[in-house]
């Protein structure tokens, strides 16, 4: 079905449509809008913990509350806002850069969405119901297990169906990228951004259990009285530590990997060049992938590991700024003899440069064990983290939103108001953050509370404030941008960037079938290939026939809504056992969506070759 | 020659870049004034590590500088084809060696210090101080085992020497940070004990903070350290040995007080660490719980209504009445066993 059909019907068809659907397009603009949404309240905390924090001994906010805030600032953002913000452009663009109709299961990636957003509810919901989980965005054992409440509890079922959503949607991409690639698109002539998603979901099927299995444990220990966190029953609760950070680490890389790839695309078009160096860049993509499973007890230096441990992971973690140093140089030789056209996409890779190797600098500064030892849990790690997270990871989406948005609406957003929207947030952040390194050296950890008068930190934590304020306004002035641009560009052509790339080569936004034709790839840059032959696109690489495609399925939202409401009985069996109904009618409805699955046959539809020339009249497939 | 000047701008940077970060901070509580063996080398450590730093990041944005303005797209210009370069084999290969080399050459300090640092060759040995140190939510129990000495929140330590630090948790996870004598360790609960151990070059009080998250007061839960001359602290070990917890006659009815209401959690001389802190000398300390200035008034409202200045701590309010409080006031502001240390916390609230 396509938008427009489901636009002539109504509203609530269109919703439907949006509940049902298996295309990934679709599937792409609802990670865009439930990830935006919860981009908006993790920003929304951040700047109450700003406000509390801008003159000493603040009451803004209590000391509970805080807490609350700080846990839930960090957790929304990188579960609720960066991970469905990247899969949003892993869906939008990677079927097409690889020449794909979908990916390998539609249905499996409509359930990783349904999934996501109802953990990410749970979670929120918290706030309604007596207080959100206040232990960290780390959650370190005792502190969660004894946390009063049910806030932690929320966290745990929360994050533990939001991370399965999380695994499925990494399998998916993975088999996608392995099997569906289009005649002649060889491994090493993918986009650097398809090649990042392959790394990043690779990461994710290997990073993801471990924060399952911790999540399990701390389930157990919260709900069923089992004591594996529990020292005092001969538990240990240095083991949780251990599992999140098998999964936390990688998870940065999950993060900034998918950026860099778009950033690569996004320097060679701009720059109208090859990537420069691009075996270097795809052999650094997954070194860097490789060695972020070696590195998580860089977060433990002051754990009391020893001295051999402890030179271990710090030796290991420098070595990661080996492949990283290579992709910023060959970005910047990509640049180089180029002739760079300063849009707004490119105006956001730009700054992502000098603001990621600060962070990365911090990074290698981190990396030494013993100096650790100073800086960590101080606002100097709050400094470096933010300026990886974004300086990479939110430029980075700011960078290919602008990017891709001609490709997922037709419409390229507004240039003006783009680079109105950079200024702000731009000074903003370096304000906000840059500040904080010496807070931390000056004596601040992190997760303060308030800080006390005369210790010499209210300066920089005003500047801090300020700073955040007008990272708010630039946020603001981005989503002004998009109500803009909805109402008043024109459409575009399938190409407004004179890109180099398969998904430039079919309209915007792409007919639900994507290509017509498979196209056939013969290089790196296919579309480049052609265009420099003169032609004006892509060589079919099959003759004009039948496509084959999924059904929409109601069962995925089903699925997800059965774990979302037995995550409620789950959690409050503890006050009393009624509540256990919810656990059983929910997993009833969970399992009985997935036999319903299993049982009745769905083999898809047909779309007949007459549909497709009509189509091509329409203009379809210029 | 040029390895020479290489040298000389490396060294110029340095000094510039100590001179600048000294600067920061306020005295005996920044990292950034070491004043004491652990923040000593970490802080040279830090300055190694960020004149790398900055070398590397001055030639990238060199280099990004002169790509962003050279190779702009100019007027005229627009459908201009770039050469399609692939690549440079002699520049991949420069850019993944001369990073590999200045790490290596930052990893031998930092595996250095990580060793030093985890040092404890002398712990154990004749007059080396070995000190037990337990976080709590949301405060410090400081025990002298080999001296049969008890206190809280004010840690009192020698000059000059090491002094090894026994350290752990009795509920969650906290850590042990003195920013300008040396760095962090946590304290675990259970067997996960650490040891790390404090120099400091100079007598004086030191701020001390939690560093780990440990609940709604983890921020209040701050602690000093004391410096004193060896002497000095063979005379407080003195003091606190022969500490005598009789009241006065005005006191009395306080002393009663306190031992039917406050004792079964805040101990008064030797023994391990009780469910509130031990008050042996608590009208030395230089705060009250940890964060509020010393006055009877203060004392009174934090005994009273222990909430209000540190959220979620595990002291009951209302057990006793405004009267009773100011009696046991009265009582504990006589604990002051010691003058050691206190002309240093004199200088230092001057400071402030």
């Amino acid at each position: 079905m396509s938008t427009a059909l489901a636009q002539n019907r109504g509203l609530g068809a269109m919703i439907w449509d949006y509940l049902t659907t298996v295309d990934h397009k679709k599937i792409a603009h609802l990670y865009l809008v439930a990830g935006g949404f919860f981009f908006l309240i993790g920003g929304l905390e951040a700047m109450l913990i700003r406000i509390q924090l801008m003159k000493p001994d603040n009451d803004f906010i209590s000391a509970g509350l805080y807490n609350e805030m700080i846990t839930m600032h960090g957790t929304t953002m990188i579960f609720l806002a960066a991970m469905p913000l990247i899969f949003a452009l892993m869906n939008a663009v990677v079927p097409l850069q690889i020449g794909a109709r979908d990916v390998a299961f539609p249905f499996l990636n409509s359930l990783g969405f349904w999934l996501f957003l109802f953990g990410g509810v749970i979670l929120n919901v918290s706030w309604f119901t007596g207080g959100a989980p206040d232990a960290g965005w780390t959650n370190y054992a005792p502190l969660s297990t004894v946390s009063p409440g049910h806030g932690v509890d929320y966290y745990v079922m929360g994050l533990q169906i939001s991370g399965a959503g999380t695994l499925i949607g990494g399998i998916n991409f993975l088999v996608t990228i392995v099997n569906m690639r289009a005649p002649g698109m060889t491994y090493m002539r993918m986009p650097l951004f398809t090649w990042a998603v392959f790394v990043t979901s690779a990461l994710i099927l290997f990073a993801f259990p471990a924060l399952t299995v911790g999540l399990f444990l701390m389930m157990f220990d919260r709900m069923f009285g089992s004591v594996f966190f529990d020292t005092a029953a001969g538990g240990n609760a240095i083991i949780w530590e251990h599992l999140f950070w098998i999964f936390g680490h990688p998870e940065v890389y999950i993060l900034i990997l998918p950026l860099f790839g778009a950033f690569s695309d996004i320097f060679s078009t701009f720059s109208k060049k090859r990537l420069f160096g691009y075996s270097a860049m795809v052999f650094a993509t997954v070194l860097i992938g490789f060695l972020g499973f070696m590195v998580w007890a860089h977060h433990m230096f002051t754990v009391g590991m020893g001295p051999i441990a402890n030179s271990i992971f710090a030796v290991a973690t420098m070595a990661i700024a080996v492949p990283t140093g290579i992709k910023i140089f060959n970005w910047m030789f990509t640049m180089w003899g180029g002739n760079i056209k300063m849009t707004a996409a490119m105006l956001w890779s730009v700054a992502f440069i000098p603001s990621f190797t600060i962070g990365g600098m911090t990074g290698v500064m981190l990396a030494a064990a013993a100096a650790d030892y100073q800086y960590h849990d101080t606002y100097f790690v709050v400094g470096h983290f933010h300026y990886v997270i974004v300086g990479g990871v939110v430029f980075g989406l700011f960078a290919a939103l602008h990017y891709w948005w001609p490709k997922m609406f037709g419409k390229v957003l507004n240039e003006k108001l783009g680079k109105l929207a950079f200024w702000p947030f731009f000074i903003g952040f370096h304000l906000t953050f840059f500040i904080q390194h010496f807070l931390g050296l000056m004596g601040m950890p992190r997760r303060y509370w308030v800080f006390l008068e005369g210790q010499g930190l209210e300066a920089g934590n005003l500047i801090s404030t300020i700073g955040a304020f007008l990272m708010a306004i630039g946020t603001v002035i981005f989503l002004v941008n998009v109500v803009y641009t909805s109402v008043k560009a024109k459409k575009v052509s399938g190409d407004p960037w004179d890109g180099r790339t398969l998904e430039w080569s079919i309209p915007s936004p792409p007919p639900h079938y994507n290509f017509t034709q498979t196209p056939l790839v013969r290089g790196l840059d296919p579309l480049w290939v052609e265009k420099s032959e003169g032609k004006k696109g892509m060589t079919p690489a099959e003759p004009l026939g039948d496509i084959h495609m999924p059904n929409a399925s109601i069962l995925p939202f089903l699925i997800s809504l059965g774990l979302f409401i037995a995550g409620f009985g789950f959690i409050y069996q503890v006050d009393n056992k009624a509540w256990l109904i919810l656990v059983f009618l929910g997993m009833g409805l969970t399992l009985g969506s997935m036999l319903t699955r299993s049982l009745k046959d769905d083999l898809g539809h047909h779309i007949h070759k007459e549909e497709l020339e009509k189509d091509l009249e329409k203009g379809a497939g210029e | 020659m040029r390895g020479w000047m290489g040298k000389l701008r490396a060294f110029f940077i340095f000094s510039a870049l100590t001179l600048l970060l000294t600067g920061c901070g306020v005295d005996n509580l920044s990292a950034l004034k070491p004043k004491g063996y652990g923040s000593d080398l970490l802080f040279d450590l830090m300055m190694i590590s960020i004149a790398i730093m900055l070398f590397v990041f001055i030639i990238v944005m060199a280099i990004y500088t002169f790509v962003l303005i050279r190779y702009r797209q100019k007027k005229g210009q627009e459908d201009f084809i770039p050469k399609q370069t692939e690549g440079n084999k002699a520049l991949e290969v420069i850019w993944t060696v001369i990073p590999i080399i200045l790490l290596l050459v930052l990893a031998v300090p930092t595996v250095q210090a990580t060793f030093d640092l985890a040092d404890e060759s002398t712990k154990g040995d004749e007059g080396v101080t070995t000190i037990e140190v337990t976080g709590n939510q949301y405060w410090w129990h400081f025990g002298y085992p080999d001296d049969e000495i008890s206190t809280s929140q004010d840690l009192y330590i020698p000059t000059g020497e090491r002094v090894y630090l026994d350290m752990k948790s009795s509920d969650v996870i906290h850590s042990f940070w003195v920013p300008s004598i040396a760095g962090k360790m946590d304290t675990n609960p259970g067997d996960n004990d650490n040891t790390m151990y404090l120099e400091a070059y100079e007598e004086g009080v030191y701020w001390g903070h939690c560093a780990e998250l440990c609940g709604p007061s983890h921020s209040l839960m701050d602690f000093r350290v004391i410096a004193v001359s060896p002497e000095d602290y063979d005379q407080w070990k003195e003091d606190m040995q022969n500490v005598d917890p009789e009241a006065t006659a005005e006191a009395q009815e306080g002393q009663e007080l306190y031992e039917n209401n406050c004792m079964g959690c805040h101990a008064i001389g030797d023994g391990a660490a009780g469910q509130g802190p031990n008050m042996t000398n608590f009208a030395n300390r230089t705060k009250i719980a940890g964060v509020i200035e010393p006055s009877k008034e203060n004392l009174m409202d934090w005994i009273v209504n222990p909430e209000q200045f540190k959220p979620g701590n595990q002291m009951p309010a209302n057990l006793v009445s405004e009267d009773e409080a100011s009696q046991i006031a009265d009582y504990l502001l006589e604990l002051d066993h010691s003058d050691v240390g206190a002309s240093a916390s004199e200088a230092e609230v001057e400071e402030e």
